[in-house]
């Protein structure tokens, strides 16, 4: 009962927050998307993206990423409302999975990067189970700075290149 | 016979000066300016009409490598007065003297059938002394290449009184593809780059491979499982096997200890990463490091008793330094910037790093206790050092900048001298020198 009502002040807030601040990934999630993400359901989903239990809708309405500061793994004010989002369709979506990837932009040598990522995506994986999606569902991975999604080199790409995206998948969790 | 005369005059009159500069062949690597040794080396004698092409490309090859140290200088064979037409005759020193080479390589080749053998007697020109005693080395006709590095290791050798690195090879990792879809493949090749040959496909991203001390096995970080793990690969059959984590737990940035049983690198869990070591033959896991902090890019001292690594412990990346058991680690980088992927020298005096600093990377070098750094490149980046065989020299990946951004791999002398691109086609990351060839 407090959980109802407690996912239903973040829906609140979620809604709020999304009007303030649309469409974050300035082209859009599913923009940002592409297909670099992981051999989850993020890229090419079947489904409708206003189908709220549809994982498009996940990946692209809710969001299925947080973006980072420059060497940091805190989640900011607007990761909490995409993750807030993203708690609430997996406790809504029960038969989903997912796997955590954490990435890092170039700036940084390879080992720490992969460090790095492991941090940032523990730290949305935290975050979620915090938000009731239980630990067994979550795995995380990290892929330092070897899949970054933009090429420049420079803040703009780099801003986009250093997050955590949340991958979908139906199958049992192998490793 | 005038002609040659008077070049012979005219060449005596300028050597003055260098001539009273010759003492014994002797060069002797500081980090002070070296004036490179000069030297010739006539084509080396087919002694069978088969031998033809592999005694000039042998050779050519010897040249190449000595020259490509930037501490020999080769004086081209248009300047020679005197040919050496038979490995057997004697030398004309005075005809090397006056086209001041100091160093005179002769050799010869001799092809039967599949089987190669090359023989080579090194001079030193100016005392009219050989030094050293003839050597031969016998391979085969596809392997001219390692005869070539074997006598130039030996010339590199006995002028410098160190080790060579020669023929030796790299394992690397082949990279393909625009950077938002790099292809990454393991590789191996020889020190120049040459005969390459792969290891793995590039169905999955790898990463950072790492030579066992004698050189018959990989380590490497592998995306397989979708959660890097760490691989160990048999060079000679290609056979892979995986090192034992626990799922949930990403392992990567092996290093092998030096008798190759154990390896040390770091495992991730829950956000943390720490330094672990395992045996190999029994399974054994140790963890050496305790903290809440990123602590990884471990590497063994050369007699095993001590690891530097990197940590973030103190807010940014640093170097540490403790004792092959974990416990206490002291801070030993203590400039400007970051400070990552330590590499102990073979020779145990130095520590080779990666520095971040005012938006630019660089490799560098310091005393095991910190002191004396210095910093030997600089660029938009550049990253993971590694250690020729000898110590002299550091292999690295340069990466450069923006959408078209490609990775080569380069090479820098410890003086911060001689750095060059690695000629190979495509582009190549995270090199591991191995040791000598036997």
């Amino acid at each position: 009962m407090t959980l109802v009502s407690k996912t239903a002040v973040m829906l609140l807030v979620l809604a709020t927050a999304a009007c303030t601040n649309p469409d974050r990934f300035g082209g859009g999630a599913g923009g940002a998307g592409g297909g670099a993400d992981g051999a989850g359901l993020n890229g090419g989903v079947a489904g409708s993206a206003s189908d709220p239990s549809s994982p498009l809708f996940f990946n692209q309405t809710i969001g299925d990423r947080v973006l980072f500061a420059v060497d940091t793994s805190t989640i900011t004010p607007e990761g909490r409302t995409i993750l807030d989002g993203q708690a609430q369709w997996l406790l809504t979506n029960a038969d989903y999975r997912a796997v955590v990837e954490g990435h890092a932009d170039e700036q940084g040598t390879r080992e720490y990067n992969l460090a790095l990522g492991q941090r940032r995506a523990n730290a949305v994986r935290e975050y979620l189970v915090s938000r009731g999606v239980p630990a067994s569902r979550l795995q995380v991975t990290s892929y330092g700075k070897e899949r970054p999604i933009q090429v420049c080199s420079n803040e703009s790409c780099y801003a986009q290149n250093r997050r955590a995206v949340t991958v979908l998948s139906f199958s049992a969790i192998t490793s | 016979m005038m002609k040659r005369l008077l070049t012979l005059l005219v060449a005596l009159l300028l050597a003055g000066p260098l001539l009273a500069q010759s003492g014994p062949l002797r060069l002797t690597i500081t980090d002070g300016v070296i004036e490179p040794i000069t030297f010739a080396v006539p084509s080396f004698e087919a002694e069978s009409p088969a031998a033809q092409q592999a005694a000039t490309d042998i050779s050519r090859l010897v040249v190449q490598d000595l020259a490509g140290t930037g501490l020999f200088r080769e004086v081209p064979s248009t300047a020679f007065i005197s040919q050496v037409s038979s490995f057997a005759q004697p030398v004309a020193f005075p005809d090397w003297r006056a086209i001041n080479a100091q160093a005179l390589i002769v050799g010869a080749v001799t092809v039967s059938g599949e089987q190669l053998v090359v023989k080579f007697r090194l001079y030193d020109v100016f005392s009219g002394q050989e030094l050293g005693q003839g050597l031969q080395f016998a391979g085969t006709v596809g392997g001219w290449r390692r005869m070539g590095h074997k006598v130039a290791d030996a010339v590199y050798s006995r002028i410098t009184g160190e080790g060579g690195y020669f023929d030796s090879r790299v394992v690397f990792v082949s990279e393909s593809g625009p950077k938002d879809n790099r292809q990454k493949r393991l590789a191996i090749m020889d020190f120049d780059g040459a005969n390459v040959q792969f290891l793995t496909d590039s169905s999955n991203i790898v990463l950072a491979p790492r030579f066992s001390p004698n050189g018959d096995r990989v380590l490497y970080t592998s995306f397989e499982s979708g959660f890097p793990r760490i691989n160990v690969l048999n060079v000679a059959n290609v056979g892979r096997q995986q090192l034992q984590t626990a799922a949930g737990e990403m392992a990567f940035s092996p290093r092998f200890s030096r008798d190759g049983r154990q390896v040390i690198y770091s495992l991730s869990n829950g956000g943390n990463t720490d330094i672990y070591r395992t045996d190999l033959t029994t399974g054994q896991h140790l963890r050496l490091t305790q903290t809440p902090s990123i602590e990884t890019a471990p590497s063994l001292s050369p007699d095993g008793s001590q690891i530097v690594f990197e940590s973030d412990r103190s807010g940014t990346q640093q170097l540490y330094v403790m004792s092959a058991n974990g416990g206490e680690a002291r801070r030993i980088s203590f400039g400007e910037g970051r400070y990552g992927s330590p590499v102990w020298s073979p020779r145990g005096d130095l520590v080779a790093f990666t520095k971040q600093n005012a938006g630019r990377f660089h490799i560098g070098v310091m005393r095991v206790d910190g002191s004396e750094e210095r910093l030997l490149t600089s660029s938009f980046l550049d990253e993971g050092p590694s250690w020729s065989p000898n110590g002299r020299v550091i292999m690295f990946t340069r990466e450069t900048q923006g959408a078209g951004g490609t990775s080569s791999l380069y090479s820098v002398d410890i003086s911060g001298r001689n750095l060059k691109a690695v000629p190979l086609q495509g582009g190549g990351s995270d090199p591991s020198w191995g040791p000598l060839q036997p």
